[in-house]
C-alpha cells in the first residue's frame, strides 16, 4: 500500500461516505413491517397491508420516525467507539485497548446503573439523569486511570491497562450488588441497556450528540501524526518532535468524552471500539491522518447493519446489538490474532 | 585530560562544539542516588564519537539528555550556543536525530512509512508529506543501503535491516547531530560492519556529527575519531581511541584484565580481554 497522500484520504473518506449512505437507505428498508424506501417515494407494494402505493405516509412514520433516528444513532455510536479504539490503541500501544476494555464504558454503565437504583430518574422524569450520571461514571474513570497511572506526571500505558481491567471488575461487582438490593422493577430497561442496545431517540437529541462526536473525531484526526509517531515508542516519539504528554491527555480526554456521550445513550457496546479500528487499518493501513476518520465511518457502517440484524433476525424478538458485535466481533479478533503472529503487529 | 592547560589547549584545537553538556546532574526515578552529578561534555562538530563504558554506567542515559528526550535535575545541555530546553520539540528534532535500542513500531508500518516519520518535524498540523519529504526519505533509505525495500513491512525485515530502517528514519529528520544508542546490539559481525560503515560514510562523506554508544571496543576504537569512557556517571577517560583504551582503564572501568595491541589495517588499538579481576579492588587484579 502506497504511504498516505491528500488524494488517497479523500478518496477513501469519500467512498466511505457513500458506502454509509448506501447501508443506511437499505438498513430502512429492513424490518418487521415490511415498508421499504420505495414506499416512502410512494413508489412501493405497500406494507405489510400490502395496499399499492397507498402506504406513503405510515412508511414515513416507520421509516423517518422509527428506523432512520435509530440507525442514525448507531451510526454516531459506531462512530464514536471505533475512531476511540483506533486512538486507545495508539496512545496505549496496546492492539487490546478501546473504550470498554479500559473501563470507561464500565464506568457510564455504573453511573446509569446508580442513578437509577438510587430512584433519581424517577424522581426527576424530565431531566436525562440516565445519561448524566452514566457522563460522570465515565468521567470519573478516566480521572482515576489518569490519576493512578501518572508515573512522575507522565502518564503511562501498561498502568493504564491493569487500573481499566480491576475498574471493569469492581464496576461489574458493585452493578450486580445493586442488582442484589433493588427490586427489579425499579432496574426495567436497564438490563438491556447493560449489554448495549441502540435505542430510538428524537432526532432532537441526535443532533447535539451526532455534533459533539463529528467535532470529537475531527479533533481527533488533528492528533494522528502524532499517534502514527507513538506507535514508533514513546521516546522514538519524543524524539522526532512529538509532544507526547500534550498529545496523550488530549487525546484521552477526547476520546473519553466522545465515548461516554454515546454510552451514556447506548449502553456499553462492546468489541466496536477493538475490531472496527483492525479491520480499517488491515483496509487501509496504519495511517491515523487516515485510520481514525475511517475507523467512524466503518465504525458506523458496521454498528447500522449490526443493529439491522438485531432488530430483523428474531423479529419480533429483538437481539441485544452487544450479543451481536461480540459474536462476530470475538472470533474476527481471534483470526487476526492467529494470522498476525509472529509479526510486530501485536507486539 | 587532568592539567589544565592541555585541556585548554585541546579546546582551542577542537571544533566548536554543536553539542555540549555542562555541569548535568541527573538522578532515575526512585534510584537512592544520582547518576550523573556535574558531569560535562562537549562534542565537536564533524566528530566521530563512541561512548563506551560497562553496564549501568549512563552511557544510554546520557543520550537521552543530550537529544532532549530526558531532562537533566541541574545542568543544561547546550546545542550550538542554544539551551536544549529553549528549543521546540520539531525543531530540536530537525538538528538532533537518535537510534534507539528499540527498531519495532507497532502495526502493519511499511519502511518507507517508518523513514516518512523522520520527517514529522517538517509537518505541520494539517500537513502532509510533500515530494521533498519523499525525496529526503527516499535519500535516508539510499544511503542506509534500503533501496528496493520501501513497500515492504517493517517486521519482514531481519534485524540488520530493521537498524537499518531506523537509521535512515533518523537521517530523514536531516540532523546536525546522529546520537545512537547501541547500534549494533544483537547484530551479526556483518551486520556490524554494515552499520558501522554506513556510519562512516556519514561522517566523513556527509560531515555528520555521530555520537554512538557501543559495547564493542573494537569497533569504536576502530570508526571513532575520539572516544570517551563512563564509569558509574562520571568521565573516566577521554580522549582519543588509543588513549582511552589502555590496559589501566580497562582493568579500573571493566574491572577486567585486557591486553591492547595495534589493529596492523587502521592503527587503531585492539583489545583483547584476558579474564575478570578476581579481587574486589581492580587495580589489584
Amino acid at each position: 500500500m502506497p504511504p498516505l497522500s491528500a488524494r488517497r484520504l479523500s478518496l477513501t473518506l469519500l467512498l466511505l461516505a457513500a458506502v454509509l449512505v448506501l447501508t443506511l437507505g437499505l438498513c430502512s428498508s429492513f424490518g418487521s413491517s415490511g415498508y421499504t424506501l420505495l414506499d416512502l417515494l410512494g413508489a412501493g407494494p405497500g406494507g405489510a397491508d400490502g395496499e399499492p402505493g397507498g402506504g406513503a405516509a405510515l412508511a414515513a412514520t416507520m421509516i423517518l420516525r422509527l428506523r432512520l433516528p435509530r440507525l442514525l444513532m448507531a451510526s454516531i455510536a459506531g462512530a464514536a467507539l471505533a475512531s476511540t479504539g483506533a486512538v486507545f490503541q495508539a496512545i496505549l500501544r496496546n492492539p487490546l485497548a478501546d473504550p470498554y476494555i479500559l473501563g470507561i464504558s464500565g464506568g457510564a454503565a455504573l453511573g446509569a446503573f446508580a442513578a437509577t437504583a438510587a430512584g433519581l430518574t424517577a424522581l426527576l422524569p424530565l431531566l436525562p439523569v440516565r445519561a448524566v450520571a452514566a457522563f460522570l461514571g465515565a468521567a470519573l474513570t478516566v480521572a482515576l486511570i489518569v490519576a493512578l497511572s501518572s508515573v512522575r506526571g507522565r502518564l503511562a500505558s501498561y498502568p493504564m491497562l491493569l487500573v481499566g481491567v480491576v475498574t471493569n471488575t469492581v464496576y461489574l461487582a458493585v452493578i450486580l450488588f445493586i442488582q442484589t438490593l433493588v427490586e427489579m422493577s425499579r432496574l426495567r430497561g436497564l438490563q438491556l441497556w447493560m449489554v448495549g442496545s441502540i435505542p430510538t431517540e428524537s432526532y432532537s437529541t441526535l443532533a447535539p450528540l451526532g455534533a459533539l462526536v463529528l467535532a470529537g473525531v475531527a479533533a481527533m484526526v488533528l492528533l494522528g501524526r502524532d499517534l502514527n509517531l507513538m506507535c514508533a515508542g514513546e521516546e522514538a516519539a519524543r524524539s522526532l518532535g512529538a509532544s507526547v504528554g500534550r498529545a496523550r491527555i488530549a487525546a484521552i480526554i477526547l476520546a473519553s468524552l466522545v465515548t461516554a456521550a454515546v454510552v451514556s445513550v447506548a449502553g456499553p457496546i462492546g468489541f466496536v471500539g477493538l475490531i472496527v479500528p483492525h479491520a480499517a487499518r488491515l483496509l487501509f493501513g496504519p495511517d491515523h491522518r487516515l485510520l481514525v476518520p475511517a475507523s467512524a465511518l466503518c465504525g458506523a457502517i458496521f454498528l447500522s447493519v449490526a443493529d439491522t440484524a438485531a432488530r430483523t433476525a428474531l423479529a419480533p424478538t429483538e437481539i441485544p446489538v452487544g450479543v451481536i458485535t461480540a459474536l462476530l466481533g470475538g472470533p474476527f479478533f481471534l483470526w487476526l490474532y492467529r494470522s498476525q503472529r509472529g509479526s510486530s503487529y501485536f507486539e | 585530560m587532568s592539567d589544565a592547560s592541555s585541556e585548554g589547549r585541546a579546546a582551542r584545537q577542537a571544533p566548536p562544539p554543536v553539542l555540549a553538556a555542562r555541569g548535568l546532574s541527573f538522578t532515575h526515578c526512585g534510584a537512592p542516588a544520582p547518576l550523573f552529578e556535574d558531569l560535562s561534555l562537549r562534542i565537536g562538530s564533524g566528530e566521530f564519537l563512541g561512548v563506551l563504558g560497562p553496564n549501568g554506567s549512563g552511557k544510554s542515559t546520557l543520550l537521552r539528555l543530550l537529544c532532549g528526550i530526558l531532562s537533566p535535575d541541574r545542568g543544561e545541555v547546550l546545542l550550538g550556543d542554544r539551551p536544549l530546553g529553549d528549543f521546540r520539540p520539531r525543531e530540536r528534532a530537525r538538528l538532533v536525530g537518535i537510534v534507539l535500542q528499540e527498531a519495532r513500531v507497532l502495526f502493519n508500518f511499511t519502511v518507507l512509512e517508518v523513514v516518512l516519520m523522520g520527517r514529522a518535524p517538517y509537518l505541520g498540523i494539517w500537513g502532509m508529506e510533500r515530494a521533498a519529504d519523499f525525496a529526503a526519505a527516499r535519500e535516508a533509505l539510499r544511503i542506509a543501503d534500503l533501496q528496493g525495500m520501501e513497500e515492504r513491512h517493517l517486521h519482514e525485515l531481519s534485524s540488520g535491516e530493521r537498524q537499518r530502517a531506523m537509521i535512515a528514519r533518523a537521517l530523514a529528520q536531516e540532523p546536525r547531530v546522529l546520537l545512537l544508542d547501541e547500534p549494533t546490539a544483537f547484530l551479526d559481525l556483518r551486520h556490524s560492519l554494515e552499520i558501522y560503515e554506513i556510519l562512516d560514510r556519514l561522517n566523513r562523506g556527509h560531515g555528520l556529527t555521530v555520537v554512538a554508544v557501543s559495547h564493542d571496543l573494537n569497533l569504536a576504537a576502530r570508526h571513532a575519531s575520539r572516544l570517551v569512557l563512563l564509569d558509574r556517571g562520571r568521565l573516566a577517560a577521554d580522549g582519543p581511541p588509543s588513549a582511552v583504551l589502555t590496559p589501566g582503564t580497562i582493568r579500573r572501568v571493566y574491572e577486567t584484565e585486557a591486553d591492547v595491541t595495534l589493529d596492523p589495517a587502521t592503527g587503531a588499538p585492539h583489545v583483547i580481554p584476558r579474564a575478570p579481576c578476581r579481587d574486589s579492588s581492580p587495580t589489584a587484579c
